[in-house]
């Protein structure tokens, strides 16, 4: 086991600057998340971590030890990949053991170590079969499974899970993580969906275009995005915007919207965001038009216009509405959270009432 | 308005008969190809008092040409010539080949689009475009009439290492990357990963291969006098003299000559189909 401590990481691509400076530091036996849209650099980041890209600048530790000039075969990490990246004219057990062989490992100690990966991973019947002969899900369970026969002190995984259909990739997410409640191995997951960071990490990092945006477990996330673009990136549904002005302490904004916020001391444009489940159907309050009505079962989900600006709503009963009604919103004003409208940042939340 | 459908497509009348046409242009140049191979076994078992006439069907089968053929001339010497070049030729390439294409394909080096384009550019020209020169080069390399003189110059050759650089850069690279975590170097990876993942294109290259040094006949003329260095396309050609030729052994040697080639393609032909299809279309 090991902790892994990113520096200053710098990557270039001749002229072309692509991750600007990340700094990051992962503990011991950690899980940590690295999300963002397609671009922002994790993927980068990862593969500079595993030796697969060379690090411009900065440097990673893994260990203790700074790894830039270490190939990747000696930083005792592995990595799963998003298309599995299996070989397809070796078996099952020659995939898994394929590691162990380079390490000239005696063939019954080999033999021995995939076995266990295997019986950890349910795999047992399948270790003769080619990788074309098995489906998605059990694809990735081998490719875990060569991750682990090698026992490294990182695992690293690429978006193992992008290529799985939904209800697989609910399963295999649950799978990942009793995995590493079981090895606690140090572990870093690229992923560009935030319901797997959320569900699964210790602490998550959120990039984009190259930055850190914020770094945090998922509910520190959730509860105190930093800016904007985290407040919009984590939660599904995303949170709602609603911009405006703070004028002595009132935030106001088109379609009669007036919160109090007398604590923040900010003046000027303002984005207020409130998350979809926090926003209800009161008695009074600014009146908004049913656009869209969504009945899931459990839930109904509604998009509504309120002076211009499209609002999604998750309310927990079934609620019957049509398209065109006017319903009033009513929302508790500690619910919103207040960022600044030039610099995106967080200013704080509304007035607890 | 109208009672019938519009019809947007053919009828089914229509469509039978442009199939029918096209089946019957197939047929058509499936016969022109079949046709002189045809007519070669034929006269392969006509006498030769026999040999211009022109029906298909010899009136006097006879094997005599073929016994001829193997007893009069060292024809099995020329086979087994042949056979050793053209199998050395087709082993070595390979070798040579799928190094090369992986190289050009993968690593990286200054000068590597330079270098790949300046060898595929010798796909512009032919053997006997430069066929003196090489000689020149065979000659004061003393390989003149020597097995190293029909085999090396053969060996190099674009058109593998094109196709089987085109091939590597169509194969994830993820899976060179795992192997490079899982402790492989570029050697390794070349070995044991990369060289069976080619098996399928390695056939089809080795069947073109073979069969176009198995049919060469222009270089083997150039750099062997020694008889007992020719191979089979020279003993084939040696049956016709300046003044006359005796068909009737020239179409019995081709014969014998057509069927290692046959026996490669009815065994392979899935590979070679599959090796033309990507080539040529993807």
């Amino acid at each position: 086991m090991a902790s892994v401590e990113i520096r200053n990481v710098v990557k270039r691509y001749g002229a072309l600057e692509v991750v600007h400076g990340v700094s990051a530091e992962i503990a011991d036996g950690e899980f940590v998340a690295l999300v963002g849209p397609s671009g922002c650099g994790k993927s980068t980041l990862l593969r500079m971590i595993a030796g697969l890209e060379e690090i411009s600048d900065g440097a990673v530790v893994i260990g203790g030890d700074i790894v830039n000039e270490v190939a990747p075969k000696d930083r005792n990490i592995s990595m799963v990949f998003q298309n599995y990246a299996l070989y397809p004219h070796m078996t099952v057990a020659e995939n898994m053991a394929f590691a162990l062989r380079l390490a000239r490992l005696p063939k019954d100690e080999q033999k021995k170590k995939v076995g266990e990966a295997a019986t950890m991973l349910g795999l047992e019947g399948l270790l003769d079969r080619y990788p074309g002969q098995l489906s998605g899900g059990q694809r990735q369970r081998v490719a875990m499974g060569r991750a682990i026969v090698r026992r490294p002190e990182v695992f690293l995984f690429d978006e193992p899970l992008s290529n799985l259909d939904a209800k697989l990739r609910v399963q295999m997410r649950a799978e990942i993580k009793g995995l590493h409640q079981r090895l606690r191995t140090t572990s870093i997951y690229v992923t560009h969906d935030q319901i797997e960071a959320m569900t699964m990490a210790d602490r998550i990092v959120v990039m984009r275009d190259g930055n850190v945006e914020q770094i945090g477990t998922p509910l520190e996330l959730f509860d105190n995005p930093r800016n904007l673009f985290v407040a919009s990136f984590i939660g599904s549904p995303s949170m709602n915007f609603i911009k405006g002005e703070v004028v002595n302490g009132t935030f106001r904004a088109p379609g009669g919207v007036i919160i109090p916020a007398v604590n923040l001391a900010h003046g000027g444009p303002a984005v207020a965001g409130i998350r979809p489940n926090k926003l209800q159907i009161g008695a009074t309050g600014p009146s908004a038009e049913v656009l869209i009505v969504e009945p899931t079962g459990d839930e109904t989900h509604l998009l509504v216009e309120l002076g211009g600006t499209q609002l999604a709503m998750l309310l927990r009963d079934r609620i019957s509405l049509a398209p065109g009604d006017r319903i009033d919103l009513a929302f508790a004003s500690a619910d919103v959270h207040f960022f600044d409208g030039q610099s995106t940042l967080r200013l704080g939340r509304g007035d607890a009432l | 308005m109208s009672s019938k459908r519009p019809q947007p497509y053919f009828s089914r009348s229509q469509v039978t008969l442009v199939r029918g046409l096209w089946m019957m242009v197939t047929a058509i140049l499936a016969f022109m190809t079949l046709f002189p191979l045809l007519w070669m076994v034929s006269i392969a078992f006509k006498p030769a008092a026999e040999s211009f006439s022109s029906n298909l069907i010899p009136q006097s089968p006879t094997f005599d040409n073929f016994i001829y053929v193997l007893t009069a001339v060292p024809f099995i010497r020329y086979m087994a010539n042949s056979f050793l070049v053209s199998a050395t030729v087709t082993i070595v390439a390979l070798f040579f080949h799928t190094m090369a294409g992986y190289a050009l394909a993968r690593l990286r080096f200054p000068g590597r689009e330079v270098l790949f384009l300046s060898i595929f550019s010798t796909f512009l020209v032919s053997l006997p475009v430069i066929i003196v020169p090489l000689f020149v080069i065979v000659k004061a390399m003393g390989m003149l009439n020597s097995y190293a003189g029909l085999i090396i110059p053969a060996i190099f050759n674009a058109f593998g290492i094109f196709l089987l650089r085109q091939y590597y850069l169509s194969l994830p690279k993820e899976i060179e990357e795992a192997a490079r975590i899982d402790g492989a170097g570029y050697w390794r990876i070349y070995w044991s990963v990369i060289l069976p993942l080619s098996r399928p294109i390695m056939s089809a290259l080795a069947i073109l291969f073979f069969l176009a040094n198995w049919n060469s006949f222009l270089w083997p003329l150039t750099i062997t006098s020694d008889p007992n260095l020719w191979v089979v396309q020279l003993g084939i050609a040696n049956f016709k003299s300046q003044y006359s030729a005796s068909w009737n052994y020239m179409m019995a040697a081709s014969t014998i000559v057509a069927i290692p080639t046959l026996i490669l393609f009815v065994i392979f032909q899935r590979q070679i189909m599959d090796s033309l299809k990507t080539s040529g279309l993807k």
